[in-house]
């Protein structure tokens, strides 16, 4: 019981970085409408910015501040200086143009930090177990995360739902030309809109840089994982991308968990273990078939959120 | 529209008209590089350069799998972006039979196809019922899951990969392990891909693929089930990039997850629209010159990527016609 409160919370928390990945490309993808595989590339500098400025500093919190602006003024430097030409054209181009910006941003890191990956140490008050019921003791800091993305998603839907900029960027989802004609400058709110993606997805990598290695290529698996969150919950939908995360980061922190010992229960010890992880890593992508199946536009698609 | 373009020539000009049409810079360098590709064996055994024929054998293999690549995505207009899974499934399948004592080619190579052609047939028949961004991230998505299966596989190596001790065997006669053999037999199986894709592009089926990829509702509207046509299309174009696997898991000798990682489908991607889409020699072209420069480019530095990145992005800007279309555009100007 103990372990699968403990396993809950990890896919939880697993959701909630997916959700800020996701909520990024969804953002991109609804309002410029652009595949952005370099989305990846801007998770994995958050967390070696995080990693360098913490380490200068000498300050977690001051680390990730100085990480999360040093990320958006990276990502908004893209936008001018690469992405913008992208818009308006086939969604191959656009793949083409990302992987190349994702090979080059992983060699610019090669190139700057070296090889070897780097450690964020935790704060010390950070690092202790904290009793979440009675008799549950969970790592403070993963409940940080938790907390934090929790907080940042209400100030996103603040930010999109209750101001202006944001009723710009629903109008820009919707219609472009019109948004544009009506005066308002959609490049800076292009430029803006894909800052704050990249800001997402670097608080994304900060955020877990303590808990994994900051290396080169961290950003390419997890990319693949918010892909199926942004199907499985609707392109375009940022609502669709809170609930589909959730629910792929549960399901994949429970099948890790619990499949391999459930399958053994089947077949004989020898098969099972093989087996397992095999089987637990395809679930999810079974779920996002069954989705496709049966909701190919997702379960929340974007025209109706 | 060139593909057509040699028919033509031969039905209305005469001989010499016809001789300085087939000259174009396009064909002579087609003709050389064939020519090359021909020759490179005779060159590295009398030299004893087998490094060279050993990364020329890489090259033809991986440019099997962009022709087939090109087959869906040039001429259908169907985005894969998860073709390395193929090249895995085909590799798996030799790679796992070998280790369960089977070395037998008939038994390996029908399997590794099969294998292939069914994970095309399921990933196609979901896929196909998306398009556009859907589509580039569906088939993202299940070649990852393959990957990741790949990875579960503890009997065959996990992560680190499978040693293949014993190349697939044909009659006692037929040699994989000779170097030179094993060359000519993926330079003939290239040719032969890419003799399938033109038969297939130029014909009915390929009329209808390429109708589909201009305007899928008016073919529909015609009549034809554009869906069947399309899922046999992906079909054909899976066994063939299987065929690449089995190919590359006797070049290596060797087979890991790392083979079908998502940015290995990206480099396939690359290959395809560097040599030009939707040509049937294009993505030949793109092979060569895609795996040389980064090869090259690995001589004097190991940062490829600050070149290679920024290079992707000017050819999805500026130059999507690839090389084929700069070639082509050289016969205009």
């Amino acid at each position: 019981m103990l372990y699968l409160i403990e396993q809950c919370l990890n896919g939880i928390q697993l959701g909630m970085l997916l959700f800020l990945l996701a909520a990024g490309l969804t953002l991109i993808f609804g309002i410029m409408d652009l595949v952005n595989l370099a989305h990846g590339s801007l998770y994995m500098i958050g967390a070696y910015f995080a990693a360098t400025f913490a380490a200068v500093t000498g300050s977690f919190v001051l680390g990730a501040i100085l990480a999360l602006v040093a990320t958006l003024v990276v990502g908004m430097a893209l936008e001018v200086i690469a992405i913008r030409r992208l818009y308006g054209r086939d969604h191959l181009d656009h793949v083409l143009g990302t992987f190349g910006l994702l090979l080059f941003f992983n060699e610019l890191v090669r190139l700057i930090w070296g090889p070897a990956g780097m450690t964020l140490p935790l704060p010390s008050e950070m690092l202790t177990a904290v009793q979440v019921l009675p008799g549950v003791y969970y790592p403070a800091y993963r409940l940080v995360i938790i907390v934090a993305t929790l907080v940042v998603a209400l100030l996103l839907y603040v930010l999109v739902m209750r101001t202006r900029v944001g009723m710009l960027i629903r109008a820009g989802a919707s219609n472009r030309e019109m948004v544009g004609a009506l005066g308002v400058n959609v490049k800076l709110l292009y430029t803006l809109v894909f800052g704050l993606g990249a800001a997402l997805a670097g608080f994304a990598g900060l955020m877990q840089a303590p808990i994994l290695t900051v290396q080169i290529g961290m950003g390419e698996n997890i990319l693949i994982l918010a892909f199926v969150v942004i199907i499985i919950g609707g392109i375009g939908s940022i609502r669709g991308a809170f609930v589909a995360a959730i629910i792929v980061g549960l399901i994949d922190t429970m099948g890790r968990a619990f499949l391999p010992d459930l399958v053994r229960q089947f077949v004989s010890y020898s098969a099972g273990s093989s087996l397992g992880p095999s089987l637990s890593s395809m679930i999810i992508y079974m779920l996002m078939a069954a989705v496709l199946v049966f909701r190919p536009e997702g379960l929340f698609p974007a025209s109706s959120k | 529209m060139h593909r057509f373009a040699l028919h033509r020539v031969w039905d209305t000009r005469g001989e010499a008209e016809k001789m300085t049409a087939l000259l174009t810079p396009r064909n002579v360098l087609l003709a050389v590089l064939l020519a090359f590709l021909a020759l490179l064996p005779v060159y590295s055994t009398l030299t004893g350069n087998y490094f060279l024929m050993s990364l020329f054998t890489r090259i033809l293999i991986l440019a099997m799998a962009a022709v087939s690549l090109n087959l869906i995505m040039g001429f259908g207009g169907m985005v894969s972006f998860g073709h390395a899974a193929y090249l895995g499934i085909g590799g798996y399948a030799v790679g796992i039979l070998a280790k369960e004592g089977i070395n037998s080619a008939f038994v390996q190579w029908p399997v590794a196809l099969l294998a292939s052609g069914l994970f095309a047939l399921g990933v196609g028949a979901l896929c196909l019922r998306t398009r556009g961004v859907y589509f580039i991230m569906i088939t993202l998505a299940f070649a990852q899951m393959v990957y990741y299966v790949a990875i579960g596989l503890d009997r065959y190596g996990g992560d680190d990969g499978l040693t293949i001790h014993k190349r697939s065997q044909f009659f006692d006669s037929v040699n994989l392990s000779n170097r030179a053999f094993f060359y000519y037999l993926c330079f003939a199986l290239l040719l032969l891909a890419v003799y399938v894709v033109w038969r297939l592009v130029n014909s009915r089926f390929g009329m209808v693929i390429q109708g589909a990829r201009s305007n899928e509702r008016r073919m529909r509207a015609i009549g034809f089930p554009v869906f069947r046509y399309k899922l046999v299309c992906f079909v054909i174009s899976g066994v063939m990039c299987g065929l690449a696997g089995i190919l590359l898991a006797n070049h290596t000798d060797f087979i890991s997850p790392a083979l079908m990682f998502w940015t290995r489908s990206g480099d396939l991607m690359v290959m395809a629209v560097l040599g030009g889409m939707g040509t049937v020699f294009g993505p030949v072209i793109g092979s060569i010159a895609f795996l040389l420069l980064e090869e090259g480019l690995s001589q004097f530095t190991e940062f490829q990527g600050i070149i290679l990145g920024p290079m992707l992005l000017a050819v999805a800007l500026y130059a999507r016609g690839g090389i084929d279309g700069i070639l082509m555009g050289l016969r205009r100007g």
